[in-house]
């Protein structure tokens, strides 16, 4: 949701990343940029201000000091202010000594405050919790049908009385202990800020279950009022976090960042789709990295563990380095990715990805010639494609049902990539092989067999930081940009 | 598609899995040791759900359920109490008059007046761009002498926005069709805009005003979303057309589309289902409902998006693909007596010329009135 600003500042740090040292009328420059760019997303204006001074200091002092290249410390300090402001760790649930555990769910009309509370259960189910839903929210009409329906989706019962929002809640809540539930969810009708009336029943709703955590669900798509409505709800319940809904639009979410820069609590979960269990606990370091341009590796790392077995991407990684990698893995990793969804998708999520190429419709469809170039090929052409000449070539085209010039690209393409994926190898050769021993947990076994401990992105021209230019695969030539 | 660039992108993938591996493990292993630690399982999580880009198709199982539409709810008719809007809303502006005070309490015109300017219209969520072009116009003005005072810098603000303004046809079009059929007015948006309940309020105003409605629950897909449009037909004594939970909402509205001409019913009020405009298969079953209204004794005489008043500069884009899927006729602001000012229909009508027709300011039944672009513009610079 943040590729815009990500792109916005990728533009923007090109412009300083090639310089020697940078005159103020580039800082002035960048931090123009910057400001748009946050001002685009919607942060609010005040936050955007004091991150932009943060920043600002940074830079100055990026002209004049030779020991490091002034773009890199101006990539550094927006990523730090960014990773600051959107809160530095995930938020862990404690769960109440003598349960239940008690969550209270407040915020604006259409935040998305029922359907999160039965992601939020679900969530807790999957923690191997016994959730119970109370549903105050009296005011919508069919708002606590909408509740029971959520619930015997995913199994969790609901306690609601018509009568009194208060009661409903402090009745739930002696419902759930007699029924040994052990997490209450607590669902309350959308209320403006300034709406005393509400406010007040709202304090007194939790004054009655006397909440472990109070979350505010906030829309993704909130402009500036983000920061208004946080701080009078804060004011009014304390708020322990919060949950960012309809975060699979495409707004930019500056929201995120204002609403924890203002009342200093974490953004706790997100909910990133219409499926109950599209739901998951958020994660800042993600999501800076996401700001900056580094694409959300992580996320795409679990979906490719999804999709790859390990073994499948131990071997594959090795081979990759080595520039062992032949025609037939391609086509299998090929496959694997397809598992993985739609491309399209995966695109958007690399770091530093030309708009070019993120911007590329492309339908799982589109595959297929190249699937029927390489599968028309023998066992022997895919290991060695070199010995692809004239009358293979036309053989190939032929069987695959695509011209010979299309057969021509395709091997000369992957020609390149081998090149260049040699090159990497090479530049982590004098390492040591293997993980960390002794470390528990997929990370360290997924460690790809061969790759050097000591392989240092940078030095194979890999930039991590997924700046422009260094688009994921840098040296690869010829590519059309 | 040449082959050139899907090999390419097939290329970056694979590569960048391999990457991927790498940059993984550097991080596992202690350099961010404290926000990631190694032992983290990470076992796919139940279900699936951690994806941040879906792709996924729609999701009309009934596993499935789409974020909270609307929410409170009016109390059964009242009267709206008396007013211009900008009255009305006194309360919600009161907290934020600072920035355009900070530009009256000064002597002279200096840049911080434009800055205070600039910030009292980013706060609105003008958004940057637009805030941006009225102060080169100002700056101008200032330049020119044609503007001398602060206060006058703030009156030619107005006027300009005022301007900008003026002019749009805001009624909500309704035809008188030959072969006796109905009019049908769509409602769409993301989710949680308020659909339903403009649906609710506007219901009642026709009914009022001597025409004859029905509605169609082409909400098919949030859970009880079809519960609380029938509380909604209860309460102006109207008929409603239902579907199952989960049937196509284009059938569901072409029944009563069939239903309210068979009646000689005057307007089929449809709602559909909240949707964000990035899910590309369900804005084609949005712009196929349009069209199945059509297929029968119908019209759609307006397409209005509805677009909440927290929205920020999303709300350019949401105009602009729900436009391209249904031909939008105009824009509905709700919520519009909270603390947000609604500043992105600015955007919406000046640089997609729809205009703003309705505007939600309250939770009685009559709190939606029609939309004054003068009141809106002052209540958006209130002092």
């Amino acid at each position: 949701m943040f590729d815009n600003l990500s792109n916005r500042l990728e533009g923007i740090i090109t412009k300083v990343r090639g310089k020697g040292r940078l005159t103020e009328a580039d800082v002035d420059d960048v931090m123009k940029e910057i400001r748009t760019a946050l001002l685009e997303a919607d942060v609010n204006v005040t936050v955007v201000r004091s991150v932009c001074n943060r920043i600002r200091e940074h830079a100055i002092g990026a002209t004049r000091s030779k020991a490091l290249d002034p773009g890199q410390q101006v990539v550094k300090a927006v990523n730090d202010e960014l990773t600051r402001a959107l809160g530095g760790e995930t938020l862990s649930i404690t769960y109440a000594d003598k349960p239940p555990t008690v969550i209270l769910m407040a915020g604006l009309q259409g935040s998305g405050k029922t359907t999160n509370s039965a992601k939020l259960a679900n969530w807790f189910k999957s923690q191997g919790r016994n959730p119970i839903m109370i549903g105050s929210d009296l005011q919508r009409p069919a708002a606590v049908e909408q509740l029971r329906t959520l619930g015997r989706q995913i199994d969790v019962p609901v306690f609601s009385d018509p009568e009194d929002p208060i009661l409903t809640a402090a009745d739930g809540l002696e419902e759930a202990k007699r029924l040994g539930r052990d997490v209450v969810i607590v669902d309350t009708a959308g209320r403006l800020s300034i709406d005393a009336q509400m406010m007040e029943q709202v304090r007194l709703i939790s004054g009655a279950v006397n909440p472990d955590y109070t979350f505010l669900v906030i829309d993704a798509m909130t402009g500036q009022d983000a920061v208004q409505t946080a701080e009078a709800f804060h004011n009014t319940l304390q708020i322990d976090g919060v949950i960012m809904s309809k975060m699979d639009g495409d707004a930019r979410g500056g929201a995120a960042l204002s609403v924890k820069e203002v009342i200093g609590r974490p953004i706790a979960f997100a909910s990133t789709g219409e499926k109950i269990d599209e739901f998951e606990q958020f994660h800042p370091d993600r999501m800076a990295s996401r700001i900056l341009g580094m694409g959300d590796m992580l996320t795409l790392i679990e979906q490719a563990e999804k999709a790859f077995t390990e073994d499948q991407a131990e071997a594959a990684a090795a081979k990759l380095m080595e520039g062992q990698f032949t025609l037939d893995d391609f086509l299998e990793q090929m496959q694997a990715l397809k598992k993985m969804g739609p491309l399209g998708g995966l695109m958007g999520m690399m770091p530093g990805m030309p708009k070019e190429l993120k911007d590329a419709k492309i339908d799982d469809d589109d595959l297929k010639p190249v699937e029927a170039i390489i599968t028309s090929m023998t066992p022997e052409e895919r290991v060695f494609p070199n010995i692809i000449q004239g009358t293979r070539r036309a053989r190939i085209a032929a069987g695959s049902g695509t011209t010979v010039a299309d057969v021509n690209r395709l091997v000369k393409q992957f020609g390149e990539m081998q090149k260049m994926m040699k090159k990497m190898g090479m530049a982590g050769k004098p390492g040591k092989k293997g993980g960390k021993k002794g470390k528990k947990g997929k990370g360290s076994r997924a460690m790809p067999k061969g790759l050097p401990a000591g392989f240092d992105l940078e030095q194979a021209g890999i930039d991590i930081s997924g700046l422009p230019g260094a688009p994921g695969m840098p040296g690869m030539p010829g590519l059309p940009r | 598609m040449g082959i050139e660039i899907i090999f390419l992108i097939l290329a970056v993938l694979v590569v960048a899995f391999g990457i991927g591996v790498v940059v993984l493990n550097r991080r596992r292993q202690g350099v961010q040791p404290e926000q990631r630690p190694p032992a983290r399982p990470l076992q796919p999580r139940p279900g699936g759900g951690s994806t941040l880009v879906d792709e996924r198709p729609p999701t009309t199982t009934p596993g499935a359920l789409v974020p909270d539409e609307l929410v409170d709810e009016p109390p059964p008719i009242e009267e709206p109490p008396a007013g211009t809007l900008r009255e009305r809303l006194a309360k919600a502006r009161s907290t934020f008059a600072g920035a355009i005070s900070g530009v009256l309490g000064r002597a002279t015109i200096t840049e911080e007046s434009f800055e205070d300017l600039e910030e009292a219209l980013l706060r609105a969520d003008i958004g940057v761009g637009i805030a941006d072009e009225l102060l080169s116009v100002l700056r101008a003005k200032v330049k020119a002498k044609e503007i001398t005072e602060p206060a006058g810098l703030l009156d030619a603000l107005d006027a300009e926005m005022k301007e900008r303004l003026a002019g749009a046809d805001r009624s909500l079009n309704f035809e008188t069709l030959d072969d006796g059929g109905t009019n049908v007015w769509m409602f769409v948006g993301v989710n949680g805009v308020g659909k339903t309940t403009t649906i609710g309020k506007l219901t009642k105003q026709q009914v009022d005003a001597g025409r004859t409605v029905l509605l169609a629950a082409g909400d098919t897909f949030r859970a009880a979303a079809a519960e609380q449009l029938t509380t909604w037909a209860e309460r102006s004594d109207v008929e409603i057309v239902r579907g199952a939970e989960g049937a196509d909402p284009s059938s569901v509205v072409f029944d009563g589309v069939e239903k309210a001409a068979s009646k000689g019913i005057d307007v089929v009020m449809a709602d559909t289902a909240g949707r964000l405009h990035t899910k590309s298969n369900l804005m084609d079953e949005l712009g196929k409902v349009r069209r199945v209204a059509e297929k029968g004794a119908g019209k759609v005489t307006e397409t209005l998006l509805v677009i909440d008043a927290t929205t920020g500069q999303n709300g350019l884009i949401q105009a602009r693909e729900f436009g391209e899927v249904t031909d939008v006729t105009g824009v509905v602001l709700t919520k519009l007596d909270g603390s947000a000012k609604g500043g992105i229909v600015f955007a919406i009508e000046t640089e997609l010329g729809i205009p703003v027709k309705l505007v939600g300011i309250g939770e009685t039944i009559g709190d939606l009135i029609d939309f004054d672009s003068d009141e809106f513009v002052s209540a958006l610079l209130e002092r």
